[in-house]
């Protein structure tokens, strides 16, 4: 499948079967658009859409082979859970036997075996969802489209959820297109990320792949959360030299890099609270820090810039206190002045 | 369950609402069942009659056929105009900016005084001058609806469908705009026909809103006065007296209070009877 929308806004995109393809934006970033147009609701205003091998651009949804499950719980009210499930088979003609084997096998995988006389109404959220993906399942599209469809969930059944759904589509040969807006969710669920960012795919790979190695500003700033931290640097000879207290020699893998001004893009679990061998220490003075169990999240501001560092363990500060925070500068992430990736 | 203390104190919250409420529906109402159960006569004189007038108005032919006018009227408005308010509700743009004409248009008969629009139709629909009343004679009817009691029907339902649908229009419109577009992105992609996009989905999403229109309009309809009062005064005969007009005319007409009163009282019970009856209907079937 390759829907090229290249007209006023970048989007070439080729999308494979086999594993989650992640749309992975904020909202408004476009994501809903590409869908719907992937779906056939909406239309592209330039560019094509071809899936395997036929120009599809023109093509309605109803005459597509596509299911798409929304963020909200979209089921016939009036329907109870198995006419809901068979509704796509009932529109497409099949026989009784064929719905009923067909349904069962779905509610079976979804457990929802046991709910199938009931309304949409007497089900909580995470089973509305479960009947909607699996009218999304029972079709045997070509194509699925998820749309944030955990969004809406609570905390432990989106975790189930997401545990469950990889497992459910790995034996379909089907392309998933899962669109979320949380750089976690596209980092656990694994597959090949789209990252979009106002419209624009400003990368596609391999989702660890892209957050090893960004091409640009952009798509790091997408799949990072907490944001990445950034802040202009200097290279002069052998040293990066970012103010005048912290500077480090320049490794030898970056030995090639002009001497020139560069953006540092530091991960916030690269900053430690704690000192390690080759980090190189930065004195923040801490804005807030966020304790979890087993994480402490701290923003300090170094320069007039905050910072985020994430490390593990509870590392209590005092607010507004000077604190030291260690970078672990093997990992930065060095941009040029159009923004993109340094590669030596 | 936690034990619930009493406070005597708390009726006092409620006392105001008790007062409005007395002064507002009770008092008024209790004056009516003070005249059902007499007759009066001049300088104040009551007799007890007990239940005479109820019965008297029961067993009236005349009530009866008014009963029988005013349950034809509101069956075929109510037929009439639900349908053709969905319909109209369902061709209306959902965005863009014709929604605001569509709607000011629709709310429009709304906001006209109820005699005006008696008047207007009356003027409307006058065979000799009036738009309607001489198109329909051009076309070959013999149409005049101070004559010919089918006339005068076809015009006092045609003025109410006029005034009227345009609520049932509001109202579908306003339960279908809340219908979210996944579930019409949805069934697109479920690859279902507009038919069953309307039979599926916006039907049952508009089920509350419709049920609430349908009420208005079977109350408002039963208690219709006004406009048929202004159009046709209850005629040709008493052909469209429906039971407002005929209680006006027994209780200010000929000044019979007691069968006045209790005919009042067996009018709203009905209404409210019905009301219930069709709440409770439509509740029932939202549950299952």
């Amino acid at each position: 499948m390759s829907p090229s929308a290249s007209g006023r806004i970048p989007t070439d995109l080729t999308l494979e079967g086999g594993a989650f393809n992640l749309l992975l934006g904020t909202t408004l970033s476009g994501k809903t658009t590409l869908l719907h147009m992937m779906a056939g609701l909406d239309r592209p205003t330039g560019g094509e859409i071809w899936f395997n091998g036929k120009n599809v651009t023109g093509v309605s949804a109803q005459k597509r082979n596509v299911s798409m499950v929304h963020q909200q719980f979209i089921n016939f009210p009036n329907f109870n859970v198995f006419e809901n499930i068979a509704s796509p088979l009932r529109v497409a003609r099949q026989s009784r036997a064929e719905i009923d084997r067909k349904v069962g096998e779905v509610a079976e995988l979804l457990q929802l075996t046991q709910l199938l006389s009931r309304n949409p109404q007497e089900l909580s959220g995470g089973q509305q969802q479960r009947t909607a993906l699996a009218r999304a399942l029972v079709k045997d599209s070509d194509l699925v489209l998820l749309d944030e469809p955990l969004a809406n969930l609570d905390f432990k059944l989106r975790e189930e959820l997401r545990d469950e759904l990889p497992k459910i589509f790995e034996t379909r040969g089907c392309i998933v297109v899962y669109a979320t807006s949380e750089p976690a969710e596209a980092l656990l669920l694994g597959g090949h990320t789209a990252t979009l960012h106002e419209g624009c795919v400003t990368q596609f790979g391999k989702t660890a792949e892209i957050y090893r190695r960004p091409h640009d500003l952009l798509s790091a700033r997408v799949l990072s959360d907490p944001p990445i931290n950034t802040a202009k640097i200097r290279k002069t000879g052998n040293r990066f030299i970012l103010n005048e207290n912290v500077s480090w020699p320049v490794s030898r893998a970056l030995k090639a890099m002009a001497d020139a001004s560069y953006t540092v893009g530091i991960r916030p679990h690269h900053i430690s609270t704690s000192s390690t061998t080759d980090a190189v220490m930065v004195v923040g003075k801490v804005l807030i820090t966020e304790l979890s169990g087993s994480e402490s999240t701290i923003h300090f501001e170094v320069d007039g810039r905050t910072w985020v560092s994430q490390s593990s363990g509870i590392h209590a500060f005092e607010v507004g206190t000077e604190a030291n925070f260690y970078i672990d500068v093997a990992r930065c992430l060095f941009f040029d002045d159009q923004d993109k990736l340094v590669t030596v | 369950m936690s034990q619930k203390i009493a406070h005597p104190k708390a009726w006092l919250f409620v006392l105001p609402v008790v007062l409005l409420v007395a002064f507002n529906a009770i008092i008024p109402l209790m004056t009516v069942v003070n005249y059902s159960v007499q007759e009066t006569f001049g300088n104040n004189l009551f007799f007890w009659e007990g239940v005479r007038w109820f019965q008297d108005v029961l067993r009236s032919e005349r009530y009866q056929a008014s009963l029988m006018r005013q349950l034809t009227f509101t069956g075929i408005i109510l037929l009439i105009e639900i349908p053709l308010g969905v319909a109209i509700a369902l061709s209306m743009p959902r965005k863009g900016p014709w929604v605001s004409v569509c709607l000011v248009l629709m709310a429009l008969p709304l906001l006209i005084p109820w005699n005006v629009v008696g008047a207007m139709w009356n003027i409307f629909s006058l065979p000799d001058i009036g738009l309607l009343g001489r198109t329909l004679n051009g076309l070959g009817f013999d149409y005049d609806y101070t004559q010919g009691p089918l006339a005068a029907w076809f015009t006092v339902i045609l003025m109410d469908v006029w005034h009227w649908t345009s609520l049932v229009v509001l109202l579908a419109y306003a339960g279908l705009s809340s219908i979210p577009q996944p579930y019409y992105h949805a069934a697109k992609i479920d690859g279902a026909s507009t038919w069953a996009i309307i039979r599926y989905i916006e039907l049952p999403k508009m089920k509350r809103v419709l049920a609430i229109a349908i009420l208005l309009r079977f109350m408002d309809s039963f208690m219709i006065y006004t406009e048929p009062f202004v159009l046709t005064g209850g005629g040709p005969g008493n052909t469209t007296t429906f039971l407002s007009i005929d209680l006006v005319k027994v209780a200010l007409g000929q000044f019979d209070l007691g069968p006045a009163a209790a005919m009042s009282l067996i009018y709203f019970l009905i209404i409210l009877l019905l009301s219930w009856l069709f709440y409770t209907l439509i509740m029932r079937n939202e549950q299952q």
